[in-house]
């Protein structure tokens, strides 16, 4: 039986494109859509420094979101991201309390201590076959506990490097904001590893059929343990990034992220099955998230509306394109 | 006798849950300063059959293939709303009771709705709906509280102690398993929600009801998920909107699944191995108190023991001769 | 036998995938206490017109009528309610659960609305007797059991929901000759007691023996309908291909023996499914596989390609020992190995993505520097593999799986050939392929085998491997049982040295009624 093509492919090039993703207008035009909202309820929303405040703060979301998406595309999901942000953030300004040495390897080491955790999901999920659900679930509690046991409990301490604050809240270049550049650059990189690399093919190919990778001579248990050390990373970047924001690290400073996450990546047009999905999509469903929760808090709304409202959102958005096809 | 050799195999993974939970539950009880003695008993027993009924909950859609990250939140919405209808007499408590089931039906309803209707996936359904839940209960119980006339009578008798020191907790469980599990297992829609769980394909070919099976899953799941919301003000007589015990519930709940024999793959599995895994990783967490630890190790230790668990249950896959197989 | 009243008549049924017209007007009578017997290249429609039949598939358009009243079914319970009950392969089987629940799964005997185990033991007992499966337990899982065993619990399903009409899509395949007969008797019984029955099917010895009437269906529609007996087997096949038969092979050229061979296996041997194996091919030479389905051809290839563990045995290439860890060192440079797997939806082919990935998706290394695809190289590997191999494309950004099977087993061949390879494994390569594409899969075997390459192939087309190889090595239970050279392989030395007995026992010595 052949496919019915309803959602065309968008890995290549703009200049192939005939047609826009709809998941991906959507999203945007829900962002649109949401920033109309918002400047009826208050002109400063669109002002050039709100806006630019927003994407900063999307910008941590952001970089985790293109993690998650890694490893999204794989067929497979990274429950690990809260502690792996906190025990990128915490041991990045661990690393500062050891002296010159300890400044300048804070922000590597703290991304070291990301890529090791995502190793460790990535042979579970590769060798072991461990289903990554529970894997990453189990590196989770074990990160806590490590992070935990680190800070017997109380808040860390150790502050973060000016690297870190640099990056994170620093403005190098006509204002913009250093940490949205950040996410341009790792994004960029996605692009370019899902477009143009053996690596990105692999891993679309892998999330739509890992058997047929397999047997067209592909290292698939390698590329599904590199995604994970990638997802790592970048969970422990958006730490990095989050406690150069705050000048230090906290505890359970990760879990306001795992589900965002996961939800900006589907929102975003990414199949939660593997193997479909553009960065972009991504990108708008970062931004959407990042606005709608400002917005709400912007509107002054309780914690509880905006929990209900965020949870319709998802559901609404996704009766919209991301339903599966009646196969019949 | 070969007989018995099927009837054996078909339970081996819960059988391997009781292993698991008795090893565990004797290194705590030999190595509690009390020993085993009737409270001891009881403080396990209440703290565990929180955990047991949230993982009977999800056992039953993961053995659709499906995953409920609400569970957990619609634990949290029961406890808040119990917190204000068991009140009363013990006639109105009692419809209070009804309430509270009745509302966790609606809630795995809206779920089951969804995914089928809405042909969403269940992960990114139930993180909505799990929010939405959320948002309800913090609006009902913005700070922990409970009601004047909370009908404390029926809270004490269902967490009482029987004559010999058994629990009554746990004899509410085995009522529950008697009444819901058991007949469930037994009725058709029970063996439609396995073979859906196994092979959806080949259920829809053999003319299995798809969709009243997944209902039935999901509107059950929220039936337990309440009864432990329920359970949980009966104990502490009153409602907390704690987004993190939320959380954390729902993650224990797929651990508990997993140590209890039940695949994520969907198909097998059963509540009862649930209920021994939920017990297993209550037991290791307090092993932590018995052997004297800092408390600060605890949930390093839960971590550890989660990750060890789920590798072992792994080790199978190294008797696999055709590489084949290990791809889906 | 008079025409009489149709049972169950379709006219004017259409349905159309993507791109591809499965069915087109196409019509079918079936009439009780018949067997009906359809015919058909894959991608004829056959499998699409039971599939709507069987509540499976909805129809563009047409209708159908029962007994004169019009039906249409919306999903397979609903046929089966009306009575049409359709075995398939194996696909309905749950593999989780056990025999007793399968056959019983869609109606079991209930008390106090639980279902009653004991009773549904009983009901199973006595399908699977009837189905010749006395020795399947009621309580095995059904995964564990072999493909052969299924397939008779497939069968007694089916019986056990009293069924007017039965529809056995390619039932057969996977069964033993003695399975076959007592499937038969069966058959023929329930034919006598009033049943209509369907029988979709490649066998023409196992047509010829019980069918009553046949169809023959070409691009969508039925072509033909005879009674059983009065045609020719070549008449048939024309009237499947719609032209002159003429199973034309591209002339063979024998390979010197003192050549040195590229690859060559010593004393291989695998769990119980593979004994004591040794070949050695030549580059130039095409060795086939041969022997009844199931006898460790499949699994004699993957052990080559790196995908089973535990072999044991030396295996050389070029003269040198080079055990092979994986697919991916199979593929490697000094090896150069390439397998066109058995199932090319599942195995060989990603179907959401487009035709151009699925194409380059083997040779990424080579097109690529340092992990970036070159993607000028990348093109223009495509274009020449498209014009090389005829790939018939609505473009190559369209998904894969719009492709028609023919089409898409070019693009496997074809991701292949873009390595380069030396080595080159095939599990039944035209299984399910148009003939049309079939000769040129064999001209393309030949100028692949002349320019150097060694092939081993496995097909259970007698046809092709008496017209395609160079030497054939029979396989029974995991051994060659004997080898073919060159004027030796012939059908009967075929069919003789699969079923285990020497070819020279003559007619008596084997039943025309067999499958391989």
């Amino acid at each position: 039986m052949s496919s019915d093509e309803s959602r065309p492919l968008m890995m290549r090039l703009p200049a192939r494109l005939r047609r826009v993703d709809p998941a991906v207008a959507t999203a945007f035009g829900c962002t649109i859509l949401l920033l109309f909202l918002g400047s009826l309820y208050s002109p400063e929303f669109l002002s050039p420094d709100y806006l630019l405040q927003q994407l900063k703060v999307a910008s941590f979301l952001g970089v985790i979101a293109t993690g998650m998406m890694v490893v999204i595309l794989l067929g497979q999901i990274d429950l690990s991201v809260p502690w792996v942000v906190a025990v990128g953030g915490m041991m990045a300004c661990a690393a500062t309390a050891h002296g010159e040495a300890g400044m300048v390897l804070a922000i590597p080491f703290g991304l070291l201590c990301g890529v090791a955790l995502g190793i460790v999901n990535g042979i579970g999920v590769a060798y072991l076959r461990i289903p990554s659900m529970i894997i990453t679930l189990a590196v989770n509690a074990v990160a806590q506990g490590l992070m935990v046991a680190y800070t017997g409990g109380f808040s860390p301490q150790d502050s973060a490097s000016d690297a870190m604050r640099f990056i994170a809240t620093g403005e190098v270049v006509f204002g913009i904001p250093n940490a949205l550049i950040v996410w341009v650059l790792i994004g960029a990189g996605a692009v370019f590893l899902f477009t143009r690399t053996t690596f990105g093919r692999a891993i679309y190919a892998i999330g739509n059929r890992e058997r047929a990778a397999y047997l067209s001579g592909i290292g698939t248990q390698r590329v599904v343990m590199i995604a994970f050390a990638i997802s790592g990373g970048l969970s422990a970047l958006g730490g990095v990034l989050l406690a150069g924001y705050a000048s230090k690290a906290a505890q359970a400073m990760g879990d306001p992220y795992l589900l965002p996450s996961i939800a900006a990546v589907v929102l975003g047009g990414t199949s939660i099955l593997g193997g479909r999905g553009s960065y972009l999509g991504t990108v708008a469903g970062v931004i959407l998230i990042t606005l709608l929760q400002s917005i709400l808090s912007v509107m002054q709304m309780e914690e509880f509306g905006r929990q209900v409202i965020y949870g319709v959102v998802i559901i609404v958005m996704l009766l919209l394109y991301g339903r599966e096809r009646l196969v019949r | 006798m070969s007989d018995w050799r099927y009837r054996l195999a078909e339970q081996r993974g819960t059988l391997l849950g009781v292993a698991i939970f008795l090893l565990m539950f004797t290194i705590y009880v030999s190595n509690h300063p009390a020993g085993f003695t009737a409270n001891v008993v009881q403080t396990a027993a209440n703290k565990g059959v929180l955990l047991a009924l949230v993982a009977m909950a999800q056992t039953f859609v993961v053995l659709t293939a499906g995953i409920d990250l609400s569970v957990g939140m619609i634990f949290i919405l029961t406890n808040c709303v119990g917190s204000y209808i068991v009140t009363g007499s013990m006639g109105t408590a009692l419809l209070g009771v009804i309430g509270v089931l009745v509302l966790g039906l609606a809630c795995g309803a809206l779920n089951g709705l969804i995914v089928i209707y809405g042909r969403l996936q269940p992960i990114v359904t139930t993180i909505a709906t799990g929010s939405i839940f959320y948002g309800i209960a913090l609006w009902l119980r913005p700070q922990p509280g409970s009601s004047d006339d909370f009908n404390s009578d029926i809270a004490d008798l269902m967490t009482s102690q029987l004559p010999g020191g058994i629990p009554m907790s746990l004899v509410a469980l085995l009522v529950i398993v008697v009444l819901v599990w058991l007949p469930f297992r037994r009725s058709p829609v029970g063996r439609a929600v396995y073979a859906i769980g196994s092979s959806e394909v080949a259920a829809y070919m053999s003319g299995v009801p798809i969709r009243r099976a997944k209902f039935a899953a999901y509107t059950l799941s929220g039936l337990l998920a309440a009864m432990g919301g329920l359970y949980f003000t009966f104990i502490t007589y009153s409602g907390v909107a704690s987004f993190a015990d939320g959380s954390t519930y729902t993650l224990y709940s797929i651990a508990a699944v997993v140590l209890g024999g039940v695949s994520l793959f969907g198909g097998v599995g059963s509540a009862v191995g649930a209920i021994f895994g939920a017990l297993a990783f209550r037991t290791i967490g307090d092993l932590i108190f018995v052997f004297d630890l800092e408390p600060l190790w605890q949930t390093l230790f839960q971590g550890v023991v989660l990750l060890l668990a789920v590798c072992i249950g792994s080790a199978r896959l190294f008797q696999v001769r055709n590489r084949l197989d290990l791809f889906a | 036998m008079d025409a009489g009243v149709p049972l169950f008549r379709m006219e004017g049924v259409s349905k159309r995938y993507g791109g591809v017209r499965a069915l087109e007007e196409a019509e079918l009578n079936v009439h009780g206490g018949r067997v009906h017997a359809i015919l058909g290249e894959n991608g004829a429609g056959k499998s699409t017109l039971i599939k709507v039949m069987a509540g499976v598939v909805a129809p563009d358009k047409g209708r159908m009528t029962l007994e004169g009243r019009e039906v249409s079914f919306p999903d397979p319970a609903a046929a089966n309610q009306a009575g049409v009950v359709c075995i398939f392969q194996e696909l309905s089987l749950i593999p989780d659960l056990s025999v007793a629940d399968n056959i019983a799964i869609s109606n079991p005997p209930k008390r106090f609305g639980l279902i009653d185990r004991r009773a549904q033991r009983r009901m199973a007992e006595e399908a699977l007797a009837r189905a010749g499966g006395e020795d399947i337990h009621p309580m095995a899982p059904v995964k564990d059991l072999p493909l052969s065993r299924r397939q008779i619990v497939e069968i007694a399903k089916a019986l056990a929901r009293r069924p007017r009409i039965l529809i056995l899509d390619e039932a057969t395949s996977a069964l033993t000759a003695a399975d076959v007969t007592k499937v038969f008797a069966v058959l023929k019984r329930l034919r006598s007691e009033g049943l209509a029955l369907l029988f979709i099917s490649h066998r023409m010895h196992e047509i010829a023996e019980i069918a009553d009437e046949c169809t023959v269906f070409r691009n969508g529609h039925n072509v033909a309908t005879y009674r059983a007996g009065t045609k020719s087997d070549n008449e048939v096949v024309e009237l499947m291909i719609g032209r002159e038969y003429n199973h034309v092979f591209p002339p063979k050229q024998s390979v010197p023996p003192d050549k040195p061979p590229v690859i060559e296996v010593r004393n291989l041997s695998w769990t119980q499914r593979l004994r004591d194996i040794s070949l050695a091919v030549r580059a130039g030479e095409v060795v086939g596989l041969g022997g009844l389905d199931g006898q460790g051809q499949r699994e004699l290839l993957l052990a080559l390609f790196g995908v089973l563990k535990g072999v044991s045995g030396e295996l050389l290439i070029d003269g040198k020992p080079t055990p092979i860890a994986s697919p991916e060192a199979a593929k490697c440079k000094p090896i150069g190995m390439a397998l066109i797997p058995e199932d090319r939806k599942t195995e060989g082919l990603m179907l959401p993505m487009a035709v151009c990935d699925n194409l380059s998706f083997a040779a990424l290394d080579r097109l690529s520097n340092a992990g970036v695809i070159d993607r000028a190289a990348e093109r223009k590997a495509i274009e020449e593999m498209i014009r090389l191999l005829a790939i018939r494309t609505d473009g190559v950004d369209k998904p894969v799986g719009s492709l028609s099977g023919g089409n898409q087993q070019k693009v496997v061949i074809a991701k292949w050939l873009m390595v380069s390879p030396r080595i080159i494994l095939l599990n039944d390569p035209t299984r399910g392929i148009d003939v049309g594409t079939k000769q040129e899969i064999y001209q393309l075997l030949r100028k692949l085998a002349d320019s150097g390459a060694a092939i081993i192939f496995y097909s259970t087309d007698y046809d092709e491997l008496i017209g395609c190889c160079n030497r054939v090595l029979v396989l029974y239970d995991g051994a060659v049982k004997r080898t073919l050279v060159e004027e030796e392989i012939t059908e009967r030395a075929l069919i003789a040295s699969a079923l285990n007995i020497a070819a020279d026992q003559g007619e008596a010595g084997f039943k025309p009624a067999v499958n391989a």
